[in-house]
Protein backbone atom coordinates (compact mmCIF):
# COMPACT_ATOMS: atom_id res chain seq x y z
CA UNK A 1 0.00 0.00 0.00
CA UNK A 2 2.83 1.97 0.79
CA UNK A 3 4.37 4.04 -2.55
CA UNK A 4 8.22 4.15 -1.92
CA UNK A 5 8.81 5.59 -5.36
CA UNK A 6 9.64 9.23 -5.97
CA UNK A 7 8.26 11.27 -8.07
CA UNK A 8 7.96 10.86 -11.28
CA UNK A 9 5.76 13.61 -13.09
CA UNK A 10 7.55 16.16 -13.46
CA UNK A 11 11.10 16.61 -14.25
CA UNK A 12 12.13 18.67 -11.76
CA UNK A 13 10.55 16.32 -9.16
CA UNK A 14 12.47 13.48 -10.58
CA UNK A 15 16.26 15.15 -10.27
CA UNK A 16 15.36 15.44 -6.54
CA UNK A 17 16.74 13.75 -4.61
CA UNK A 18 15.07 10.58 -2.83
CA UNK A 19 13.27 11.69 0.14
CA UNK A 20 14.47 11.06 3.31
CA UNK A 21 12.21 9.90 6.42
CA UNK A 22 11.21 12.28 8.78
CA UNK A 23 8.83 10.10 10.87
CA UNK A 24 6.46 7.12 10.53
CA UNK A 25 3.55 5.21 11.49
CA UNK A 26 4.10 1.72 12.34
CA UNK A 27 0.78 -0.14 12.58
CA UNK A 28 -1.07 2.55 14.12
CA UNK A 29 -4.07 2.08 16.10
CA UNK A 30 -5.81 4.34 18.40
CA UNK A 31 -8.68 3.79 20.52
CA UNK A 32 -11.10 6.74 22.46
CA UNK A 33 -12.49 3.63 25.02
CA UNK A 34 -13.61 1.13 23.35
CA UNK A 35 -13.47 2.96 19.67
CA UNK A 36 -11.50 2.08 17.49
CA UNK A 37 -10.52 5.45 15.37
CA UNK A 38 -7.68 4.23 13.52
CA UNK A 39 -7.00 0.81 12.36
CA UNK A 40 -3.30 -0.19 12.04
CA UNK A 41 -2.08 2.35 9.59
CA UNK A 42 1.68 2.07 8.71
CA UNK A 43 3.25 5.24 6.59
CA UNK A 44 5.91 7.45 6.10
CA UNK A 45 6.43 11.35 6.50
CA UNK A 46 9.09 12.72 4.41
CA UNK A 47 11.65 15.23 5.65
CA UNK A 48 10.91 19.02 4.24
CA UNK A 49 8.06 17.38 2.00
CA UNK A 50 3.92 18.20 2.78
CA UNK A 51 2.12 15.42 3.31
CA UNK A 52 -1.62 15.89 2.79
CA UNK A 53 -4.26 13.69 5.08
CA UNK A 54 -7.27 13.19 2.93
CA UNK A 55 -10.82 11.65 3.51
CA UNK A 56 -14.64 11.92 4.23
CA UNK A 57 -15.35 13.47 7.93
CA UNK A 58 -15.06 10.77 10.63
CA UNK A 59 -12.38 9.03 8.61
CA UNK A 60 -10.06 9.46 11.50
CA UNK A 61 -7.31 12.43 9.95
CA UNK A 62 -7.01 14.21 12.62
CA UNK A 63 -6.96 11.43 14.92
CA UNK A 64 -3.85 10.38 13.26
CA UNK A 65 -2.47 14.03 13.07
CA UNK A 66 -2.96 14.46 16.70
CA UNK A 67 -1.08 11.14 17.43
CA UNK A 68 1.80 13.06 16.54
CA UNK A 69 2.30 15.35 18.89
CA UNK A 70 0.37 13.14 21.62
CA UNK A 71 -2.70 15.77 22.06
CA UNK A 72 -4.65 12.33 22.87
CA UNK A 73 -2.71 12.20 26.25
CA UNK A 74 -5.03 15.53 27.59
CA UNK A 75 -7.99 13.19 27.92
CA UNK A 76 -8.56 10.22 30.03
CA UNK A 77 -9.60 6.72 28.18
CA UNK A 78 -7.29 7.09 24.80
CA UNK A 79 -4.87 4.30 24.24
CA UNK A 80 -2.02 4.09 21.10
CA UNK A 81 -1.13 0.97 20.15
CA UNK A 82 1.86 0.43 17.34
CA UNK A 83 4.66 3.10 16.94
CA UNK A 84 5.35 6.43 15.77
CA UNK A 85 8.74 6.47 14.57
CA UNK A 86 10.79 10.01 15.25
CA UNK A 87 13.92 10.16 12.43
CA UNK A 88 16.84 10.46 12.89
CA UNK A 89 16.41 9.54 16.57
CA UNK A 90 15.01 6.66 15.68
CA UNK A 91 12.60 6.84 18.97
CA UNK A 92 8.79 5.60 19.04
CA UNK A 93 7.47 8.75 19.93
CA UNK A 94 4.01 6.74 21.48
CA UNK A 95 6.75 5.07 24.30
CA UNK A 96 5.00 5.82 27.91
CA UNK A 97 8.71 6.67 28.94
CA UNK A 98 9.34 9.62 26.18
CA UNK A 99 7.11 12.99 27.59
CA UNK A 100 4.64 14.70 25.58
CA UNK A 101 5.91 17.92 26.20
CA UNK A 102 9.44 17.27 24.76
CA UNK A 103 7.91 16.00 21.87
CA UNK A 104 5.38 18.70 21.02
CA UNK A 105 8.28 21.03 21.63
CA UNK A 106 9.91 19.26 18.66
CA UNK A 107 6.51 19.18 16.49
CA UNK A 108 4.13 22.00 16.53
CA UNK A 109 0.49 22.70 15.89
CA UNK A 110 -1.98 24.78 14.01
CA UNK A 111 -5.15 24.12 14.73
CA UNK A 112 -8.72 24.64 12.40
CA UNK A 113 -9.59 27.49 14.21
CA UNK A 114 -7.20 30.07 14.83
CA UNK A 115 -6.86 30.07 18.58
CA UNK A 116 -4.54 32.90 19.91
CA UNK A 117 -4.18 33.23 23.41
CA UNK A 118 -5.63 36.64 25.50
CA UNK A 119 -1.89 38.22 25.29
CA UNK A 120 -0.80 40.82 22.64
CA UNK A 121 0.58 39.55 19.45
CA UNK A 122 4.44 39.55 20.55
CA UNK A 123 3.18 37.54 23.74
CA UNK A 124 1.40 34.98 22.31
CA UNK A 125 4.56 34.44 19.47
CA UNK A 126 7.21 33.80 22.40
CA UNK A 127 4.85 32.09 24.19
CA UNK A 128 6.46 28.96 23.25
CA UNK A 129 10.11 30.48 24.11
CA UNK A 130 8.92 31.63 27.40
CA UNK A 131 7.31 28.24 28.57
CA UNK A 132 10.46 26.85 27.61
CA UNK A 133 11.86 29.88 30.36
CA UNK A 134 13.53 32.00 27.77
CA UNK A 135 13.57 35.16 29.45
CA UNK A 136 15.81 36.96 27.40
CA UNK A 137 14.28 40.10 25.77
CA UNK A 138 17.30 40.43 22.95
CA UNK A 139 16.23 36.79 22.36
CA UNK A 140 12.82 37.17 22.22
CA UNK A 141 12.53 39.84 20.09
CA UNK A 142 14.77 38.10 17.65
CA UNK A 143 12.75 35.18 17.62
CA UNK A 144 9.46 37.13 17.33
CA UNK A 145 10.13 38.50 14.26
CA UNK A 146 11.56 35.32 12.48
CA UNK A 147 8.74 33.95 13.23
CA UNK A 148 6.24 36.69 12.24
CA UNK A 149 8.17 36.60 8.89
CA UNK A 150 8.54 33.33 8.69
CA UNK A 151 4.28 33.56 8.75
CA UNK A 152 4.54 36.12 6.19
CA UNK A 153 2.63 38.65 8.85
CA UNK A 154 5.62 40.86 10.18
CA UNK A 155 5.17 43.64 7.66
CA UNK A 156 1.22 43.84 8.77
CA UNK A 157 1.83 43.78 12.38
CA UNK A 158 5.57 44.62 13.14
CA UNK A 159 4.07 48.49 14.50
CA UNK A 160 0.94 47.14 17.06
CA UNK A 161 3.28 44.21 18.45
CA UNK A 162 1.56 45.28 21.56
CA UNK A 163 -2.35 44.86 20.68
CA UNK A 164 -4.38 42.15 21.92
CA UNK A 165 -4.54 39.29 19.21
CA UNK A 166 -7.68 39.52 18.98
CA UNK A 167 -7.96 42.21 17.02
CA UNK A 168 -6.51 40.58 13.96
CA UNK A 169 -8.50 39.58 11.42
CA UNK A 170 -9.50 35.65 10.88
CA UNK A 171 -6.83 35.02 8.46
CA UNK A 172 -4.05 36.87 10.53
CA UNK A 173 -4.66 35.45 13.39
CA UNK A 174 -4.19 32.19 11.80
CA UNK A 175 -0.82 33.13 10.54
CA UNK A 176 -0.29 34.17 13.97
CA UNK A 177 -1.07 31.14 15.32
CA UNK A 178 1.94 29.40 12.69
CA UNK A 179 4.17 32.19 13.82
CA UNK A 180 3.74 31.02 17.34
CA UNK A 181 4.41 27.89 16.32
CA UNK A 182 7.48 28.34 14.35
CA UNK A 183 8.93 30.57 17.01
CA UNK A 184 10.35 27.55 18.88
CA UNK A 185 11.73 26.24 15.84
CA UNK A 186 10.30 22.99 15.50
CA UNK A 187 10.40 19.51 12.97
CA UNK A 188 7.71 19.11 12.26
CA UNK A 189 4.50 21.07 11.83
CA UNK A 190 1.31 19.48 12.04
CA UNK A 191 -2.03 21.31 10.32
CA UNK A 192 -5.49 20.56 11.32
CA UNK A 193 -7.35 21.99 8.56
CA UNK A 194 -6.14 25.44 8.86
CA UNK A 195 -8.30 27.08 6.38
CA UNK A 196 -11.25 25.64 6.99
CA UNK A 197 -12.77 28.87 8.85
CA UNK A 198 -10.97 31.10 6.18
CA UNK A 199 -11.95 33.26 3.15
CA UNK A 200 -10.36 32.55 -0.32
CA UNK A 201 -7.90 35.19 -0.05
CA UNK A 202 -6.60 34.19 3.91
CA UNK A 203 -6.58 30.75 2.37
CA UNK A 204 -4.41 31.47 -0.61
CA UNK A 205 -1.82 33.25 1.68
CA UNK A 206 -1.80 30.76 3.33
CA UNK A 207 -0.89 27.81 1.00
CA UNK A 208 1.67 30.16 -0.54
CA UNK A 209 3.28 29.93 3.35
CA UNK A 210 2.94 26.41 3.32
CA UNK A 211 5.03 26.42 0.46
CA UNK A 212 7.74 28.63 1.72
CA UNK A 213 7.54 26.53 5.19
CA UNK A 214 8.10 22.88 3.69
CA UNK A 215 12.07 24.64 2.60
CA UNK A 216 12.37 24.34 6.38
CA UNK A 217 10.32 22.12 8.07
CA UNK A 218 8.15 18.74 7.40
CA UNK A 219 4.99 19.08 7.04
CA UNK A 220 1.71 17.00 7.74
CA UNK A 221 -1.86 18.48 6.67
CA UNK A 222 -5.35 17.48 7.56
CA UNK A 223 -7.84 18.78 4.87
CA UNK A 224 -11.68 18.46 3.50
CA UNK A 225 -10.60 20.69 0.66
CA UNK A 226 -9.12 18.12 -1.61
CA UNK A 227 -8.02 20.95 -4.57
CA UNK A 228 -6.15 22.04 -1.68
CA UNK A 229 -4.27 18.64 -1.05
CA UNK A 230 -3.70 19.19 -4.77
CA UNK A 231 -2.33 22.40 -4.60
CA UNK A 232 0.13 22.33 -1.27
CA UNK A 233 1.70 18.58 -1.07
CA UNK A 234 3.99 16.29 -2.18
CA UNK A 235 2.25 13.15 -1.11
CA UNK A 236 -1.50 12.16 -0.12
CA UNK A 237 -3.04 9.82 2.15
CA UNK A 238 -6.48 9.08 1.73
CA UNK A 239 -7.80 7.54 4.82
CA UNK A 240 -11.37 5.88 5.19
CA UNK A 241 -12.95 4.99 8.36
CA UNK A 242 -10.01 5.06 10.34
CA UNK A 243 -7.89 2.96 7.36
CA UNK A 244 -5.57 3.80 5.31
CA UNK A 245 -7.11 3.16 1.88
CA UNK A 246 -3.67 4.63 -0.35
CA UNK A 247 -0.73 6.66 0.37
CA UNK A 248 1.54 8.25 -2.55
CA UNK A 249 3.10 11.21 -4.47
CA UNK A 250 0.03 13.47 -5.01
CA UNK A 251 0.40 13.73 -8.39
CA UNK A 252 0.13 9.89 -8.90
CA UNK A 253 -2.98 9.71 -6.15
CA UNK A 254 -4.88 12.47 -8.28
CA UNK A 255 -4.18 11.25 -11.91
CA UNK A 256 -4.05 8.01 -11.18
CA UNK A 257 -5.04 6.59 -7.99
CA UNK A 258 -4.26 2.54 -8.07
CA UNK A 259 -7.28 2.12 -5.70
CA UNK A 260 -11.33 2.59 -7.05
CA UNK A 261 -12.23 4.04 -3.98
CA UNK A 262 -9.89 6.63 -4.09
CA UNK A 263 -10.53 7.73 -7.31
CA UNK A 264 -14.19 7.70 -6.57
CA UNK A 265 -13.42 10.11 -3.33
CA UNK A 266 -11.29 12.54 -5.74
CA UNK A 267 -13.37 12.53 -8.06
CA UNK A 268 -16.41 13.48 -6.12
CA UNK A 269 -18.43 10.47 -6.46
CA UNK A 270 -18.27 9.57 -2.72
CA UNK A 271 -17.28 11.87 -0.03
CA UNK B 1 -65.00 25.06 4.58
CA UNK B 2 -64.12 25.41 0.97
CA UNK B 3 -60.56 26.49 0.28
CA UNK B 4 -59.84 29.53 -1.88
CA UNK B 5 -58.62 29.47 -4.97
CA UNK B 6 -55.61 31.41 -6.03
CA UNK B 7 -58.19 33.16 -8.23
CA UNK B 8 -61.17 33.86 -5.83
CA UNK B 9 -58.43 35.79 -3.43
CA UNK B 10 -57.30 38.17 -6.37
CA UNK B 11 -60.15 38.59 -8.08
CA UNK B 12 -63.39 38.60 -5.41
CA UNK B 13 -61.56 39.74 -2.41
CA UNK B 14 -61.54 43.09 -0.95
CA UNK B 15 -57.86 44.08 -0.46
CA UNK B 16 -57.47 43.85 3.06
CA UNK B 17 -59.17 40.65 3.41
CA UNK B 18 -57.57 38.35 5.64
CA UNK B 19 -58.94 34.44 6.06
CA UNK B 20 -60.85 33.80 9.21
CA UNK B 21 -57.88 31.02 9.45
CA UNK B 22 -55.13 33.68 9.76
CA UNK B 23 -56.85 36.21 11.47
CA UNK B 24 -55.57 37.78 14.82
CA UNK B 25 -57.00 36.05 17.58
CA UNK B 26 -58.19 38.37 20.09
CA UNK B 27 -58.13 36.02 23.35
CA UNK B 28 -54.80 35.06 22.90
CA UNK B 29 -53.55 38.52 21.93
CA UNK B 30 -54.73 39.53 25.69
CA UNK B 31 -53.33 36.40 27.10
CA UNK B 32 -50.05 37.48 25.99
CA UNK B 33 -50.30 41.08 27.00
CA UNK B 34 -51.39 39.61 30.61
CA UNK B 35 -48.12 37.48 30.80
CA UNK B 36 -45.73 39.98 29.54
CA UNK B 37 -47.26 42.39 32.66
CA UNK B 38 -47.31 39.70 34.98
CA UNK B 39 -43.42 39.11 34.09
CA UNK B 40 -42.82 42.59 33.89
CA UNK B 41 -44.18 42.88 37.72
CA UNK B 42 -41.69 40.27 38.54
CA UNK B 43 -38.74 41.79 36.77
CA UNK B 44 -40.09 45.27 38.89
CA UNK B 45 -40.02 44.09 42.36
CA UNK B 46 -36.34 44.05 42.32
CA UNK B 47 -35.48 47.57 40.67
CA UNK B 48 -38.28 49.09 43.09
CA UNK B 49 -37.14 47.38 46.11
CA UNK B 50 -33.20 48.64 45.14
CA UNK B 51 -34.63 52.05 44.31
CA UNK B 52 -36.68 52.15 47.50
CA UNK B 53 -33.69 51.59 50.05
CA UNK B 54 -31.85 54.13 48.10
CA UNK B 55 -34.55 57.13 48.50
CA UNK B 56 -34.69 55.99 52.27
CA UNK B 57 -30.88 56.32 52.75
CA UNK B 58 -30.55 58.92 50.94
CA UNK B 59 -34.05 60.76 52.77
CA UNK B 60 -32.74 59.87 56.02
CA UNK B 61 -29.43 60.86 55.76
CA UNK B 62 -30.40 64.08 54.16
CA UNK B 63 -31.76 64.47 57.94
CA UNK B 64 -28.50 63.55 59.08
CA UNK B 65 -26.67 65.98 57.41
CA UNK B 66 -28.69 68.83 58.03
CA UNK B 67 -27.24 68.42 61.75
CA UNK B 68 -23.73 67.49 61.09
CA UNK B 69 -22.00 68.80 57.92
CA UNK B 70 -20.52 66.25 55.53
CA UNK B 71 -17.19 67.82 56.31
CA UNK B 72 -16.99 66.42 60.53
CA UNK B 73 -18.69 63.53 58.69
CA UNK B 74 -15.75 62.52 56.52
CA UNK B 75 -12.19 64.04 58.42
CA UNK B 76 -13.59 63.82 61.95
CA UNK B 77 -11.62 60.78 63.55
CA UNK B 78 -14.28 59.93 66.59
CA UNK B 79 -17.40 58.66 66.27
CA UNK B 80 -18.82 58.77 69.44
CA UNK B 81 -22.93 59.36 68.59
CA UNK B 82 -24.19 57.82 71.51
CA UNK B 83 -22.22 60.10 73.78
CA UNK B 84 -22.61 63.20 75.71
CA UNK B 85 -19.58 65.01 73.59
CA UNK B 86 -20.77 63.92 70.28
CA UNK B 87 -18.57 63.29 67.45
CA UNK B 88 -19.88 62.10 63.69
CA UNK B 89 -16.80 60.60 62.09
CA UNK B 90 -17.41 57.97 59.67
CA UNK B 91 -13.76 57.46 59.41
CA UNK B 92 -13.07 55.01 62.67
CA UNK B 93 -16.00 52.28 61.58
CA UNK B 94 -14.63 53.00 57.49
CA UNK B 95 -11.41 51.87 58.67
CA UNK B 96 -12.52 48.94 60.23
CA UNK B 97 -15.10 48.05 57.53
CA UNK B 98 -11.46 48.34 55.17
CA UNK B 99 -9.16 46.58 57.51
CA UNK B 100 -11.39 43.51 58.36
CA UNK B 101 -12.39 43.35 54.21
CA UNK B 102 -8.97 43.34 53.89
CA UNK B 103 -8.27 40.44 55.92
CA UNK B 104 -10.83 38.44 54.62
CA UNK B 105 -9.75 39.28 51.03
CA UNK B 106 -6.16 37.97 51.32
CA UNK B 107 -7.72 34.68 52.47
CA UNK B 108 -10.11 34.23 50.08
CA UNK B 109 -8.95 35.71 46.80
CA UNK B 110 -5.40 33.58 46.98
CA UNK B 111 -7.09 30.63 48.63
CA UNK B 112 -10.59 30.76 45.99
CA UNK B 113 -8.32 31.50 42.72
CA UNK B 114 -6.30 28.55 43.52
CA UNK B 115 -8.97 25.77 44.48
CA UNK B 116 -11.00 27.58 41.15
CA UNK B 117 -7.58 26.72 38.82
CA UNK B 118 -7.12 23.07 40.53
CA UNK B 119 -10.84 22.42 40.51
CA UNK B 120 -11.03 23.75 36.59
CA UNK B 121 -7.63 22.49 35.46
CA UNK B 122 -6.35 19.35 37.47
CA UNK B 123 -8.91 17.59 39.42
CA UNK B 124 -10.11 14.35 37.97
CA UNK B 125 -13.64 14.54 37.96
CA UNK B 126 -14.36 12.13 40.56
CA UNK B 127 -12.58 14.53 43.36
CA UNK B 128 -14.46 17.70 41.84
CA UNK B 129 -17.76 16.22 42.27
CA UNK B 130 -16.91 15.49 45.87
CA UNK B 131 -15.19 18.95 46.09
CA UNK B 132 -17.97 21.34 45.01
CA UNK B 133 -20.89 20.40 47.07
CA UNK B 134 -18.53 20.57 50.30
CA UNK B 135 -17.20 23.96 49.17
CA UNK B 136 -20.81 25.34 48.47
CA UNK B 137 -22.04 24.02 51.91
CA UNK B 138 -19.25 26.51 53.19
CA UNK B 139 -21.04 29.64 51.91
CA UNK B 140 -24.47 27.92 53.31
CA UNK B 141 -23.34 28.05 57.37
CA UNK B 142 -25.04 30.76 59.08
CA UNK B 143 -22.63 33.62 59.36
CA UNK B 144 -23.28 33.77 62.90
CA UNK B 145 -21.97 30.31 62.99
CA UNK B 146 -19.10 31.56 61.92
CA UNK B 147 -18.70 34.60 63.95
CA UNK B 148 -18.73 32.20 67.16
CA UNK B 149 -15.98 29.95 65.09
CA UNK B 150 -13.87 33.17 65.52
CA UNK B 151 -14.29 34.61 69.02
CA UNK B 152 -14.55 30.86 70.49
CA UNK B 153 -11.76 29.13 68.63
CA UNK B 154 -9.53 31.15 66.10
CA UNK B 155 -9.18 33.94 68.41
CA UNK B 156 -7.80 31.92 71.58
CA UNK B 157 -5.85 29.91 68.87
CA UNK B 158 -4.44 33.38 67.43
CA UNK B 159 -3.52 34.14 71.17
CA UNK B 160 -1.48 31.37 71.43
CA UNK B 161 1.19 32.69 68.72
CA UNK B 162 0.37 36.51 68.89
CA UNK B 163 0.36 37.05 72.61
CA UNK B 164 -1.63 40.13 74.68
CA UNK B 165 -4.09 39.79 71.31
CA UNK B 166 -6.82 41.50 72.46
CA UNK B 167 -10.22 38.69 72.87
CA UNK B 168 -12.27 40.76 69.73
CA UNK B 169 -9.96 41.77 67.22
CA UNK B 170 -10.17 42.67 63.38
CA UNK B 171 -7.46 39.62 62.58
CA UNK B 172 -9.63 36.64 63.95
CA UNK B 173 -12.90 38.18 62.11
CA UNK B 174 -11.07 38.73 58.98
CA UNK B 175 -9.40 35.29 58.65
CA UNK B 176 -13.02 33.65 59.83
CA UNK B 177 -14.73 35.53 57.10
CA UNK B 178 -11.98 35.04 54.35
CA UNK B 179 -12.51 31.15 54.67
CA UNK B 180 -16.63 32.00 54.57
CA UNK B 181 -16.12 34.03 51.26
CA UNK B 182 -13.63 31.34 49.57
CA UNK B 183 -16.34 29.58 48.10
CA UNK B 184 -17.98 32.47 46.50
CA UNK B 185 -14.42 33.61 44.46
CA UNK B 186 -13.82 30.35 43.62
CA UNK B 187 -17.18 28.80 42.16
CA UNK B 188 -17.60 32.00 40.09
CA UNK B 189 -13.79 31.82 38.76
CA UNK B 190 -14.17 27.57 38.37
CA UNK B 191 -17.10 28.62 36.34
CA UNK B 192 -15.68 31.21 34.52
CA UNK B 193 -12.35 29.23 33.56
CA UNK B 194 -14.52 25.89 32.30
CA UNK B 195 -15.91 28.40 30.43
CA UNK B 196 -12.89 28.78 27.94
CA UNK B 197 -12.52 27.03 24.98
CA UNK B 198 -10.88 24.05 24.67
CA UNK B 199 -9.15 25.18 21.94
CA UNK B 200 -7.24 27.21 23.74
CA UNK B 201 -5.73 24.85 26.48
CA UNK B 202 -4.62 22.57 23.48
CA UNK B 203 -2.93 25.23 21.63
CA UNK B 204 -1.05 25.95 24.57
CA UNK B 205 -0.55 22.03 25.39
CA UNK B 206 0.63 21.88 21.48
CA UNK B 207 3.04 25.06 22.35
CA UNK B 208 4.96 22.44 24.78
CA UNK B 209 3.03 24.33 27.83
CA UNK B 210 2.85 22.35 31.40
CA UNK B 211 -0.76 21.26 32.46
CA UNK B 212 0.31 24.67 35.24
CA UNK B 213 1.92 26.97 32.83
CA UNK B 214 -1.17 26.42 30.99
CA UNK B 215 -3.79 27.17 33.86
CA UNK B 216 -2.02 30.42 34.77
CA UNK B 217 -0.54 31.41 31.40
CA UNK B 218 -3.73 30.89 29.28
CA UNK B 219 -6.74 29.62 30.89
CA UNK B 220 -6.27 32.74 34.03
CA UNK B 221 -5.93 35.39 31.39
CA UNK B 222 -8.83 33.99 29.57
CA UNK B 223 -11.55 33.84 32.45
CA UNK B 224 -9.90 37.13 33.88
CA UNK B 225 -13.40 38.99 33.54
CA UNK B 226 -15.26 36.54 35.35
CA UNK B 227 -12.47 35.89 37.66
CA UNK B 228 -12.82 39.99 38.09
CA UNK B 229 -16.65 39.51 39.00
CA UNK B 230 -15.87 36.96 41.35
CA UNK B 231 -13.45 39.35 43.11
CA UNK B 232 -15.93 41.81 43.19
CA UNK B 233 -19.02 39.60 44.79
CA UNK B 234 -16.23 38.84 47.37
CA UNK B 235 -15.11 42.28 47.84
CA UNK B 236 -19.11 43.13 48.14
CA UNK B 237 -19.83 40.10 50.59
CA UNK B 238 -16.58 41.10 52.84
CA UNK B 239 -17.44 44.59 52.83
CA UNK B 240 -21.13 43.99 53.96
CA UNK B 241 -20.55 41.11 56.59
CA UNK B 242 -22.44 41.90 59.58
CA UNK B 243 -22.36 38.80 61.95
CA UNK B 244 -19.03 37.74 62.82
CA UNK B 245 -17.92 41.27 63.07
CA UNK B 246 -20.31 42.22 65.77
CA UNK B 247 -19.49 38.60 66.91
CA UNK B 248 -15.99 38.22 67.06
CA UNK B 249 -14.22 42.07 66.38
CA UNK B 250 -15.97 44.26 69.00
CA UNK B 251 -18.18 47.11 68.66
CA UNK B 252 -15.81 49.70 69.92
CA UNK B 253 -15.36 52.32 66.77
CA UNK B 254 -11.49 52.50 66.47
CA UNK B 255 -9.52 54.17 64.09
CA UNK B 256 -6.90 51.76 63.29
CA UNK B 257 -5.20 50.32 60.38
CA UNK B 258 -4.14 47.98 62.99
CA UNK B 259 -5.78 44.24 62.33
CA UNK B 260 -4.74 43.32 65.95
CA UNK B 261 -6.95 45.82 67.49
CA UNK B 262 -10.51 45.30 68.20
CA UNK B 263 -12.41 47.67 66.19
CA UNK B 264 -16.32 47.99 65.29
CA UNK B 265 -17.51 48.09 61.47
CA UNK B 266 -19.72 50.35 59.56
CA UNK B 267 -22.54 46.92 59.86
CA UNK B 268 -21.63 46.22 63.68
CA UNK B 269 -22.27 49.69 64.41
CA UNK B 270 -25.99 49.57 62.21
CA UNK B 271 -27.07 46.20 64.37
CA UNK B 272 -26.19 47.79 67.53
CA UNK B 273 -28.01 51.06 67.02
CA UNK B 274 -30.75 49.26 64.98
CA UNK B 275 -31.24 47.06 67.68
CA UNK B 276 -30.57 49.11 70.85
CA UNK B 277 -33.43 51.68 72.46
CA UNK B 278 -32.16 54.77 70.47
CA UNK B 279 -35.78 56.99 69.72
CA UNK B 280 -36.50 57.37 65.90
CA UNK B 281 -35.63 60.72 64.98
CA UNK B 282 -32.88 61.29 67.33
CA UNK B 283 -29.85 62.29 65.68
CA UNK B 284 -28.24 59.00 67.32
CA UNK B 285 -31.33 56.89 65.16
CA UNK B 286 -30.20 59.05 61.80
CA UNK B 287 -26.80 57.95 62.22
CA UNK B 288 -27.38 54.57 60.70
CA UNK B 289 -28.69 55.95 57.37
CA UNK B 290 -25.70 58.08 57.22
CA UNK B 291 -23.55 54.87 57.44
CA UNK B 292 -25.91 52.65 55.49
CA UNK B 293 -25.26 55.08 52.65
CA UNK B 294 -21.45 55.05 53.28
CA UNK B 295 -21.87 51.43 52.61
CA UNK B 296 -23.96 51.52 49.95
CA UNK B 297 -22.08 53.70 47.67
CA UNK B 298 -18.35 51.43 48.62
CA UNK B 299 -20.07 48.51 47.87
CA UNK B 300 -21.52 50.83 44.78
CA UNK B 301 -18.09 51.53 43.99
CA UNK B 302 -16.33 48.25 43.86
CA UNK B 303 -19.54 47.22 41.94
CA UNK B 304 -19.00 49.66 39.04
CA UNK B 305 -15.01 48.75 39.24
CA UNK B 306 -15.62 45.25 38.60
CA UNK B 307 -17.83 46.35 35.76
CA UNK B 308 -15.45 48.20 34.55
CA UNK B 309 -12.78 45.56 34.87
CA UNK B 310 -15.26 42.84 33.03
CA UNK B 311 -15.62 45.12 30.53
CA UNK B 312 -11.99 46.28 29.60
CA UNK B 313 -11.26 42.24 29.62
CA UNK B 314 -14.33 40.96 27.93
CA UNK B 315 -12.96 38.27 25.38
CA UNK B 316 -14.95 36.78 22.89
CA UNK B 317 -14.15 33.44 21.28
Amino acid sequence: MVSTAAPEISAAAAAEPAPVKKAESKSLSFYYGDFQALKNISMPIYDKKVTALIGPSGCGKSTYLRCFNRMHDLYPGNRYDGQIMLYPDNTNLLNPAVDPIEVRMRISMVFQKPNPFPKSIYENVAYGLRVRGERKRAILDEKVEEALRGAALWDEVKDRLHELAFNLSGGQQQRLCIARALATDPEILLFDEPTSALDPIATASIEQLLADLKEKLTILIVTHNMQQAARVSDYTAYMYLGELIEFGVTDTIFIKPRNKQTEDYITGRFG
Amino acid sequence: MIPLSHADWTDAMPKDFVSDKLARRRLRHVKERIIEFILFLAASVSVATTLGIVLILLKESFVFFRIVSLWDFLTDTQWTPLFADAHYGIMPLLSGTLVSSAVALLVAIPLGTIIAIYLSEFAPFSVREVAKPFLELLGGIPTIVYGYFALMFVTPLLQKIIPGLPGFNLLSAGLVMGIMIIPYVSSVSEDAMRAVPMALREGSYAMGATRFQTATRVVTPAAFSGIAAAYILGISRAVGETMILAVAAGMQPNLTWNPLEPAATITAYIVQVALGDLPHGSIGYQTIFAAGLTLALLTLFFNVLGHLLRKRYRQVY
